[in-house]
């Protein structure tokens, strides 16, 4: 029996129950909409939290001095004061997996401009600073190598400093005072709100990192260094180059601990990456749950429509119908109930999908690779929900088929 | 002539619970190639049981049962639905037409089984339809159709794969008697176009069709004759008043 000929035979038989049809579809419908709406708000929610990581700074390598360690007691790690200006120097001559690199400068100081103050920190960076953390300005220009090689006095002010010491008005070519010296700002950031541990982004001053050193902080070594490896596959490869070349500068022996940590971003990316992915596998789950209650529902029709037909099975059966194009006729037409189910289910699951990232400006993201799941999901739901009632047909008495009434 | 078939010792044993009925208590029969037997018997007798083995619907409990000269007793499922397609045409007494299915497609049903599918079924269907006197009525579903017509379009579906015999289970039992005659017309055409026809029926004025009849009884063959001058169906159709012979619905 040809495969078209069977189908042909599936869509008379369901067309002939349109309403019975339908109602067990709907249990399909339902169930493929929702595997597609989770699984669309699940992975919606991973890409936006990719998207928070990612705006950190793509390839981001952060390099911080180890604990401080004085007579068996350890101080938390970047206590240690072993970075310095030349490390950050020679990585960037010397490890070709890294692209750009910062020395950075961390402080804190209040801040004075006009009669309002502001607390805030101060960071110092290299020039590479907007490339590295991928973050661009709003206004005004970066501070260049000039700047950093003489230390210069000026600033580029983070979005809520804006805020909270112009009040809207154009902080460009103003001066403000850091520690009562003064700066000339140049530049404002573009606003990066908070970060993935809900600390506001924006709430800092950048300063070139010398200027830090030598005019606000007082000191002569670096608090950490940023870097960049060349793309996001050679992250690693960036890791361990940093790491052999400063145990090499900082001479540890074999077996010695660093006195530095390397840790990337995808560090940090793939950490809140498996907690999306732990979200999204479990509102998928929950989704699968209505979808095998659809199945059932199929499974359900299906002995019915065996039962129902078992005469026509017995005419089939005397004219020469073998067991197994019994049971591939009523497989055929479970596993159509349940595609059209699926079909019908995807394009439903788009739509409210749609739906809800409108309404509730939720991010929805909805991949071929879950349609496509979930189409091939409801094509062996029809074939495992199926099989069972299309093995009792097939397995049918001729004789007594014949004489069921 | 050839022999069709062939049983040796054919036992059919049915069991409910402690019970042993014995439907079938040794048959030993021959038939040949383009016979006309009518089986007739109270029921009970266990005429029906010898059908259902004799179209492979059924295996017997023992013995042997030969289709053109091939043992078939002990073929599995698969098999036996493979010679049910190939060599048996079945008419029942309830028609057993597919409702909601066209007249041509209940004819074309055995040719979705056939595993060299051909793609002339169509044609293959109407000329089986025509030959039963169908044709113009390819696209009538079974209740637009009358009982005479319906049993027709039964033969039409048991002759369309060029059957070695037609087993015929009281084909006449559901019909008036002026169709029935109708219908053994057909069978009579049938069988002089050289098709071996066994018909199961309990009334005597059918068997008078047939070439040979044999007589059950509590599952043994009790009577076998030949009858040397059959009825002729076609001839009594004639002598009947021409209106009563209106047939349409």
């Amino acid at each position: 029996m040809r495969y078209f000929q069977i189908l042909k035979v599936a869509y008379k038989a369901l067309g002939r129950n349109k309403m019975r049809s339908s109602l067990t579809m709907l249990g399909i419908i339902i169930g493929v909409a929702a595997v597609i709406a989770m699984l669309g708000i699940g992975q919606g929610a991973k890409k936006m939290v990719n998207a928070q990581i990612a705006s950190l700074g793509d390839n981001l390598l952060n390099i911080f001095p180890g604990s401080f360690m004085s007579g068996g007691m350890r101080a938390g790690a970047g206590t240690r004061t072993s970075l310095t200006e030349e490390d950050a120097k020679a990585i960037k001559e010397k490890c070709p997996a890294v692209l750009r690199i910062s020395p950075v400068v961390r402080t804190g100081a209040q801040v004075v401009a006009g009669n309002l103050n502001w607390g805030t920190s101060i960071e110092g960076y290299s020039t590479d600073f907007p490339l590295i953390r991928s973050w661009p300005l709003a206004s005004g220009t970066f501070f260049t190598e000039q700047d950093v090689k003489g230390a210069t006095k000026v600033c580029i002010l983070g979005k809520t400093v804006v805020d909270n010491l112009f009040a809207g008005q154009d902080p460009i070519g103003e001066i403000i005072r850091i520690k009562k010296l003064p700066f000339r700002v140049i530049g404002v950031l573009s606003s990066k709100g908070q970060n993935a541990f809900g600390r506001d982004q924006d709430d800092m001053i950048v300063v070139p990192y010398t200027t830090a050193q030598k005019k606000i902080a007082g000191i002569t070594y670096i608090n950490s260094i940023i870097a960049s490896a060349v793309d996001r596959a050679k992250i690693d490869l960036a890791t361990k180059q940093v790491t052999d070349l400063l145990r090499q500068r900082h001479r540890i022996l074999p077996g010695q601990d660093d006195d530095f940590t390397v840790r990337s971003q995808l560090d940090i990316a793939t950490a809140a990456g498996s907690t999306s992915k732990i979200m999204t596998i479990l509102l998928a789950a929950i989704a699968s749950i209505s979808l095998i209650v659809g199945g059932i529902g199929i499974m359900n029709i299906m002995l019915v429509s065996v039962t129902e037909r078992t005469r026509e099975i017995g005419i089939r059966m005397a004219v020469g119908a073998r067991g197994k194009d019994i049971l591939t006729q009523f497989l055929i037409e479970s596993i159509v109930l349940s595609l059209i189910g699926g079909i019908v289910g995807i394009i439903l699951g788009v739509l409210t999908s749609k739906v809800i990232s409108v309404i509730l400006h939720w991010p929805i993201f909805i991949s071929v690779v879950a349609i496509a799941l979930a189409f091939f999901f409801s094509g062996f739901v029809g074939v495992f929900f199926g099989f069972y009632p299309a093995r009792k047909a097939s397995l049918l008495d001729p004789i007594e088929a014949l004489r069921y009434e | 002539m050839d022999q069709l078939i062939s049983t040796d010792h054919l036992v059919k044993i049915y069991k409910l619970g402690d019970y042993e009925i014995q439907a079938l208590r040794g048959i030993n029969l021959s038939i040949e190639k383009g016979e006309f037997v009518a089986i007739m018997g109270p029921s009970g007798s266990g005429k029906s049981t010898l059908m259902h083995i004799l179209g492979c619907l059924d295996r017997p409990t023992k013995g042997n049962y030969f289709l053109e000269g091939k043992d078939i007793s002990s073929l599995d499922r698969n098999s036996l639905a493979g010679i049910r397609n190939q060599k048996i045409g079945f008419v029942f007494q309830s028609f057993n037409l597919l409702s909601r299915t066209t007249a041509l497609e209940n004819v074309e049903l055995p040719l979705l089984y056939n595993s060299d599918y051909s793609k002339e079924k169509t044609e293959k269907a109407k000329k089986a339809l025509s030959l039963v006197g169908l044709e113009g009525r390819e696209n009538h579903y079974p209740n637009k159709l009358s009982g005479g017509q319906q049993q027709r379009v039964a033969i039409a579906r048991a002759l369309v794969n060029d059957p070695a015999i037609i087993l015929a289970d009281e084909p006449t039992g559901n019909l008036d008697s002026i169709t029935s005659m109708e219908v053994m017309e057909i069978f009579q055409s049938l069988n002089n176009n050289g098709i071996t026809i066994i018909l199961i029926t309990h009334e005597k004025d059918i068997a008078a069709y047939a070439k040979r009849n044999i007589t059950f009884r509590d599952g043994k063959i009790v009577k076998d004759e030949i009858i040397p001058v059959p009825k002729k169906a076609k001839d009594e159709l004639l002598s009947l008043p021409p209106v009563e012979n209106e047939e349409e619905i």
